[in-house]
């Protein structure tokens, strides 16, 4: 196997070649193996996120005519780095009559709760961690975990704010898993497997193509799982200061805020790796590294969606979300559960183009009448307020710098 | 002793002394975390017997639902979490005791199995397992009854809760 194909599995199988030359047994430089993987895979993701806060600063600043960080380094990639400083700096502050357990294992459960999503998922054909047979399972119960940080952190801290922001958050994440395991249902019957690695060989075509009512499911049950905006009402900060993690201060604040974007992302490339193909993409059969990159370019595709739900829709009420999740989501899942079931065994001798074609219409029938049966009895034409005439950051405006890398 | 071993002997100790904690904790919120801790123990014990599927649903029913829920019931009830109420009750002997006969007995008839004794048979490492699993959920020769008749209940609870939660009109008059 040569390194350009395939650099990763090079460079393991060279380390784990090395570590048999000095007389250490194949079992032993599996484990020792599996341990630095892990470290490299976590402290890579915590580095990622330097990036990725950068990347959803200045794609928001662009969405609300802003030019976000442009200051330190070129295009202020160098933002968070100072950000990150400034946070290690700060005191760490415990608040009287916290639960120290609690409050302090938190933050470590939220980040490492999110960390475990990596190991399970197929970065390409021959590069992830492992390929455990229940790997969606084990998605679905990790998220479990995180719950239990926020549900710690909120009553650990010993402040009502932090509790009701808590409560607000789990009500949420449990409600939202529903139609979330529903539609993630889909996809394992369509493989037959609950693996992650399973579920990408068998994608031909992507099953957004097969199954777009289910991937549109749960790309909406996955970003109330990661609580951003607009489901963001656990850190609501015009009626609960923000949240479950009022009372953190310092790094601890920082793994929240760590654990969140990472979530983000990590979400995004779950919904690539079962929607979207995961790293399938033309030549990535034979040379993995290409399934790599189109893994990463997939994944930045929803992220940036992601981001842009983020950037432009206000928060919901709790009754809105509620009703979106029990009212909406859970019954068009279960529907579209029995559909694609029915559909699926029905075509099961037919020729391919045939199958995908009914349950590709299918699919669309089912979400066009859920979205009449919604929209009946809606006001649709609102008031139009205020002028679309509105400023715009244009290249005269005064305000920018030589040498931020705006253009002006 | 064989690395699993020590494994298993680390878990059990710390799955029983949270099991233990979580009647002993003066605080209800800390019982709920033992649970937690206790539940977690089993789950890895899943795991070391090669159930993965179990462990994984171990830590997806029980701790991602059960306990929270447990944990949002207590929050719910605000004064149980006072912690100046004496832990022990009175005549707590009496559980202790049909605890010990309970486990007592249970031994006992674990002992006259055969296998008692039996070392860990290593299984075949192919998901075959799960889907044979599957299948005899669904087999009339299988659990199908069983499966059935806790679909049905569960179903009861759910019809149950959205009654007693409902928000009744109240008849005018």
């Amino acid at each position: 196997m040569s390194f350009w194909r395939d650099p990763i599995v090079f460079l393991i199988n060279w380390a784990k070649g090395l570590l048999d030359g000095i007389g250490w047994g194949p079992g032993w430089a599996t484990t020792v193996g599996f341990v630095i993987g892990a470290f490299v895979l976590a402290a890579g993701a915590m580095f990622f996120v330097v990036f990725l806060i950068w990347y959803e600063r200045k794609l928001i600043g662009r969405f609300q005519d802003r030019f976000g960080p442009n200051r330190l380094g070129p295009f202020g990639l160098f933002q968070p780095l100072a950000d990150m400083l400034k946070i290690f700096t700060k005191e760490l502050i415990t608040p009287v009559g916290v639960d120290w357990v609690a409050y302090n294992l938190a933050p470590v459960l939220s980040v490492s709760a999110v960390l475990m999503m990596w190991a399970v998922t197929p970065f390409s054909k021959t590069f992830f961690g492992v390929n455990i047979s229940v790997g969606i399972l084990f998605l679905i119960a990790i998220g479990g975990l995180g719950e239990l940080g926020i549900l710690l952190a909120g009553w650990g801290s010993n402040n009502k704010y932090a509790l009701v922001g808590a409560l607000r958050a789990i009500a949420q994440l449990i409600s939202y898993e529903v139609p979330f395991v529903l539609s993630a249902l889909v996809p394992v019957m369509l493989s037959g497997s609950m693996s992650l690695v399973d579920i990408v060989e068998a994608q031909q075509p992507w099953y957004i193509v097969v199954a777009p009512a289910a991937a549109f499911i749960f790309f909406i049950a996955s970003v109330a799982e990661t609580g951003r905006a607009p489901f963001d009402l656990a850190e609501a900060e015009s009626e609960i200061v923000a949240g479950y993690n009022v009372e953190y201060s310092g790094l601890k604040f920082g793994m929240f805020f760590v654990g969140e974007f990472l979530h983000a992302f990590t979400a995004s490339f779950i919904f690539v790796t079962v929607f979207l193909g995961g790293w399938r993409g033309p030549f990535a059969d034979e040379i993995p590294v290409l399934g790599l990159a189109y893994f990463f370019i997939k994944t930045f595709i929803v992220y940036f969606a992601l981001i842009l739900f983020r950037g432009t829709n206000p928060r919901f009420r709790i009754d809105q979300m509620m009703d979106l999740n029990w009212k909406v989501l859970t019954p068009l899942a279960l529907v579209v559960i029995m559909a694609v079931a029915l559909v699926n065994s029905l075509f099961a001798s037919s020729a391919d183009w045939l199958r995908i074609g009914a349950l590709l219409a299918v699919n669309l029938v089912i979400v066009f009448a859920a979205e009449r049966l919604v929209r009946r009895g809606v006001k649709t034409t609102r008031p139009e307020v205020g002028s679309r005439q509105r400023p715009v950051a244009s290249p005269d405006n005064v305000f920018i710098q030589p040498g931020s890398g705006v253009k002006g | 002793m064989s690395g699993l071993q020590v494994v298993f002997l680390i878990v059990a100790i710390v799955t029983l002394f949270s099991g233990l904690m979580v009647v002993a904790s003066r605080k209800m919120m800390h019982s709920a975390l033992w649970l937690i801790l206790s539940l977690l123990g089993v789950a890895i014990l899943f795991g070391t017997l090669q159930a993965g599927f179990f462990a994984i649903v171990q830590i997806l029913v029980y701790i991602g639902a059960i306990s929270i829920l447990i944990i949002f019931t207590l929050m719910l009830t605000r004064r149980v979490m006072d912690d100046d109420h004496p832990g022990v009750i009175k005549g707590w002997w009496l559980p202790a005791l049909m605890a010990v006969i309970l486990f007592g007995l249970l031994a006992g008839f674990m002992a006259t199995w055969d296998n008692f004794q039996a070392m860990l048979n290593e299984l075949p490492a192919n998901p075959e397992n799960l889907a044979g699993f599957g299948a005899a959920l669904v087999d009339p020769a299988g659990y199908v009854i069983p499966f059935e008749v806790a679909s049905v209940l569960l179903l009861a609870a759910l019809v149950g809760a959205i009654y007693i939660a409902a928000e009744r009109k109240e008849k005018a008059g």
